[in-house]
């Protein structure tokens, strides 16, 4: 089957989809996109955290057809969405599909996900990658980076989008209302408190800019 | 005490908002793949896309222990879209297994299975599903043999072998062939040093089957190269060991099997055996096509070895004045079907079942066996957690018994700097047990009743069962515990340990910049971040640049037993060093006759520069290179060489270097319903020297969690009557989340080892150690129960076993 929707902003088609394929595997494997992690795929740990209409979803669990015409933000499009959120005001600005984005993972580029040589552009890119200055980050990514809460980073997608919508939602929320809303998101790494931490930090400096 | 602490309080949005600066070590420098991670642009091993690459699928057995007598791949290829089934019978070279130490775990099951979940045959298909399908297709006759589940079905005159004819360096010496390892510790004379004992106390525990859970599934990309090799790209946690097992059993050289560390989603020990490598690799070479496998959850449980699960029976006696006067222990680690790492964990559990404590009469024996239950191996903290939960339950029930606290106990007791071990082995560097204890003990009690602080009645998000409504603080009791480990770092007993470094300095863009090249895998420690603060220190350059982790450098060894920072750090500082001299020679020669001090000064390397100690600036290092060859050197670096413990008595220097922490636990539990919350779990460390605080601290944390996650709730099920495991899902394999996870306030000590690099401590595994029986102690505190299981389940708590 073909599957038409929005992802970050960006129309997208995706060609002779399976029944059964979940809209984590049409992301990952057919888009290009495999920001959206791959843990559990039995909707328990969070990792593939995506926003389906600006709800927040284990994209593990939806099946692909179920997103025909509608809106996906995934954390590739994090800091674009952020900003739109931003530049509109309110939250979930994007969550309807309607704002128009141009930014996020360009396809090609995203496409480019393949085993690469020691010495190829993606890879040393990876080394040499400075800490955060420069790349246009939202604050909750850059919370995370600078709170020490990315270890393997592999649960930090989906913390990541789970946290901003939490964010959008609350804009100060308790400890306990950080735990609550990021219950269903496993870190096997940091033993959360460098979580907690981000989350704090993104408050207070959402809490600063306003 | 002389001591050089930083103190570093539960966070707070104000202390962590540290910005890295110019990043040497010492500082809190930000990870260098940060950007990547949190963009979703970092390629895990799962990650891995290529053109026209097919999917791989392993299909593994459904029971425990059986011959196979056929097997009917034929539905299977005729499957549109299947490219290639493999059987033992398609494995290419004469080497059909593989394994860390003994090589008795076949790449596909040659005629018996051993295990639930062995692989038995691969199939490549087109499409991930596709793949699978053909796997269910293939026709496996088993026929059951009778199943050894246990120490008694394992040694039972008449047990089935579970490798016949083995003919491994310890099979000479194990009292039994269903035995894969046995170390005895014999030192002083216990039955002497019983008789001045006032109070004896015995126990018998029980630790269950941990699972790493990493969250990366195993997984990678194996793709088929002109030469007839194979590139693989691959989570692991050692590439050079990867790539020793790999190449013999696809029969081809080392230097055509090339490969390179993708993204690692967490490890923990679990990588450390092989998974998917080979498999993959197979069917690439078979069908001549990129083939990439990807685990799902249920796989990963069956694709990697767990922790041991062990019984430990131990009798420990003290004098009425609380001295320990001897101490008796039998550990049975249950290995398995396959040995894996399980030699090097009796030895740690042997070597380190006394814990940090002065006791000159022990009689020690450490064993692991061969079973039909799933293969286990290693787990951070390896063999040491298992003796740790039970030695410190011991502690508690001597202070009970002689009317004494219990962390004054310890303390009484408490190794340091001079101690002898039951090994013989003097422990020559600071060794804090008493210290740890005190500051753990001394650190502020979390307020009783939290749950009520808001004024509102009870936020029953913070009780026992949480959102389940299950308690308002009615029946909620409170209990505090306490405990303290010790844990080896690195390799011991005599292994050839080094790691190697490639560094190179050239100057780009009229920069100096550093290119740091190991094959030390990056599993999520920090270790890249260490690295270029090493390489900034050493070089007083700005720039660093981590070369991708690959088997074209020398071997960096693997990323576990807390060693990594210690081996490769210590490769890449040693290899700094050279690179230094080589560039001060050149200055020497180019510049030597404009100053004196070239000749006679201590020379230093800061902010691209040559100073003096004395602060004078004699050149620019980009001045220097100007016109020379890069400086590229490759160097080895070793630690202190250990031996082997004997094999009878358990007496040698069999271990490099020793890391300890403490922890308090504060746990409330509804005695109604058996639910533990874990309220608070403060923590005390010695590191040696925090190279980045941010980073220790981070892994203190999770080290913490992983043993609390065992005290509570993580546990592989194996049904004893069939040895199939049960729960091989996130539904059922509980790991904790941020809700079971209390606030951990880290007291990090920093007393320099002076045998390692910048005095270090390796301080990966220590925090896993007493994080579960300080749980335990404290749920025994507010409960009075026994407990000397793990996990702790409600029905332990409410008697309704
Ligand atoms: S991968 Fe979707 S919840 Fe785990
Ligand atoms: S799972 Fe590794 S950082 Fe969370």
């Amino acid at each position: 089957m073909r599957v038409n929707f929005t992802v970050n902003g960006r129309q997208q088609e995706a060609d002779d989809v399976w029944e059964g394929e979940s809209l984590l595997y049409v992301l990952r494997e057919r888009l290009g996109l495999p920001g959206s992690k791959n843990a559990c795929e039995q909707g328990e740990c969070g990792s593939c955290t995506v926003r389906l209409d600006g709800v927040p979803v284990c994209s593990c669990l939806v099946a692909a057809g179920q997103v025909e015409g509608r809106d996906v933000v995934t954390v590739e499009g994090l800091a674009d969405f952020a900003k739109q959120r931003e530049e509109h005001g309110h939250g979930g600005a994007c969550g309807t599909g309607g704002c128009g984005s141009k930014g996020g993972v360009s396809l090609d580029a995203a496409k480019q996900w393949q085993a690469h040589g020691p010495n190829s552009e993606l890879r040393s890119r990876a080394a040499d990658s400075q800490t955060g200055e420069g790349a246009p980050l939202s604050n909750i990514q850059q919370a995370f980076i600078d709170a020490g809460a990315v270890q393997c980073g592999f649960c930090t997608p989906g913390l990541l989008v789970q946290a901003d919508a939490l964010l959008e939602q609350n804009s100060s929320p308790s400890d306990q209302d950080i735990r609550e809303a990021l219950s269903g998101n496993l870190c096997r790494c940091t033993g959360y408190e460098k979580i907690l931490d981000a989350v704090r930090l993104a408050a207070a400096r959402q809490g600063e800019a306003v | 005490m002389a001591q050089n602490t930083r103190t570093v309080p539960a966070g707070t949005p104000t202390n962590v908002t540290q910005k890295h600066n110019k990043g040497g070590i010492g500082e809190s420098t930000l990870r260098p793949d940060g950007t990547l991670k949190v963009t979703g642009e970092f390629a895990y091993s799962s990650d891995m896309w290529h053109e026209d690459m097919l999917w791989g699928q392993t299909l593994r057995s459904t029971v425990a222990h059986a011959e196979i007598a056929s097997i009917d791949i034929s539905e299977a290829l005729a499957m549109p879209g299947v490219y290639s089934v493999l059987t033992y019978d398609d494995l290419p070279a004469e080497m059909k297994n593989y394994g860390l130490e003994i090589q008795d775990t076949p790449v596909l099951a040659n005629g018996r299975v051993r295990h639930h979940g062995e692989p038995v045959a691969l199939v490549a298909a087109d499409h991930p599903e596709t793949a699978r399908r053909a796997a269910a297709k293939i026709k496996i006759d088993y026929r059951e043999l009778p199943l050894v589940t246990d120490e008694a079905s394992a040694l039972a005159a008449d047990a089935p072998l579970i490798h016949p004819g083995r003919d491994d360096h310890h099979s000479g010496h194990v009292p039994h062939p269903n035995i894969v390892h046995r170390q005895p510790i014999i030192r002083g004379n216990v039955e002497e040093a019983r008789k001045r004992a006032d109070v004896i106390v015995e126990g018998e525990y029980v630790f269950g089957m941990q699972d790493q859970a990493f969250l990366g599934p195993e997984s990678g990309l194996a793709v088929p190269s002109e030469d007839g090799g194979v590139d693989l790209y691959v989570a692991t946690q050692w590439l050079h060991s990867d790539l020793k097992q790999i190449a013999p059993v696809l029969g081809l050289p080392e230097e055509k099997v090339r490969m390179t560390l993708s993204g690692v989603g967490g490890a923990f020990g679990g990588r450390e055996d092989i998974s998917m490598q080979i498999h993959a690799c197979l069917l690439a070479l078979a069908t001549n096509k990129p083939v990439k496998i990807v685990y799902n959850r249920f796989e990963s449980f069956f694709g990697h070895v767990h922790r041991h699960p062990a019984k430990l029976y131990y009798e420990h006696g003290a004098t009425k004045d609380g001295k320990l006067t001897h101490m008796k222990c039998k550990i049975v680690l249950d290995g398995g079907a396959y040995a894996s790492a399980s030699p090097a964990v009796v030895g740690n559990a042997s070597s380190l079942s006394v814990g940090p404590y002065v006791l000159e009469d022990v009689d020690i024996e450490a064993i692991a066996l061969y079973t039909n239950n799933p293969p286990c191996g290693a787990m951070r903290g390896f063999g040491a957690v298992q003796a740790c939960f039970a030695y410190e339950a011991q502690m508690d029930k001597l202070a009970a018994k002689l009317g004494m606290d219990p962390v004054e106990f310890r303390q009484l007791n408490a190794m340091e700097m001079g101690t002898i071990m039951p090994t013989g082995q003097v422990v020559d560097s600071p060794a804090p047990v008493a210290e740890l204890l005190r500051r753990v003990k001394s650190r502020p009690l979390p307020p009783e009743r939290q749950w009520e602080s808001a004024g509102e009645g009870a936020d029953v998000r913070a009780l026992p069962g949480g959102l389940s409504n299950t308690t308002h603080g009615e029946g909620v009791v409170r209990g505090v515990g306490y405990a303290v480990g010790i844990k080896n770092v690195g390799f011991s007993e005599g292994f050839d340990d080094y790691s190697t470094a490639r560094v190179r300095l050239e100057v780009i863009n009229g920069e100096p910049v550093a290119m740091v090249h190991t094959a030390m895998a990056e599993v999520g420690q920090g270790g890249v971040t260490v690295h270029a603060q090493i390489a900034r220190t050493e070089l007083g350059v700005t720039q660093v640049t981590i070369h991708p982790a690959d088997t074209q450098v020398g071997s960096a060894g693997s990323t576990s037993a807390s060693r990594q920072t210690y081996m490769t750090g210590g490769a890449v500082k040693n290899t700094c060093e050279a690179v230094r001299e080589a560039l001060l020679e050149i200055g020497r020669r180019k510049n030597g006759s404009y100053h004196p001090a070239w000749a006679t000064a201590e020379l230093l390397l800061e902010g691209g520069k040559v100073v003096t100690d004395g602060g004078e600036v004699l050149a620019d290092i980009a001045d220097i290179l100007e016109g020379e060859d890069a400086i590229d050197l490759e160097l080895e670096f070793r630690h202190r060489p250990t031996v082997a413990f004997d094999l009878k008595t358990g007496q040698g220097d069999g271990h490099v270097q020793y890391t300890f922490a403490a922890h308090r636990a504060v746990v409330e539990v509804d005695t109604e319903l058996g639910l533990v919350k874990v309220v608070e779990l403060a923590t005390a460390q010695d590191v040696g020297k925090a190279l980045n605080m941010l980073s220790v601290v981070g892994q203190i944390q999770g080290g913490t969690t992983q043993g609390l996650g065992v005290a509570i709730m993580e546990e592989i099920i194996v049904d004893p009557k069939t040895a199939k495991v049960r729960n091989p899902s996130f539904t059922d394999y509980l790991i904790p989340t941020i809700l079971d996870t209390p606030t951990i306030p880290v007291d990090v000590l920093e007393l320099a080892d002076p045998n390692a690099p910048y005095g270090l401590r390796g301080m990966g595994e220590a925090p896993t150690l007493s994080s579960t029986p300080a749980v335990l102690a404290a749920i025994r505190a507010a409960t009075g129960l026994e407990l000397n299981k793990t996990p702790i389940r409600p029905e332990a708590l409410t008697g309704t076993l």
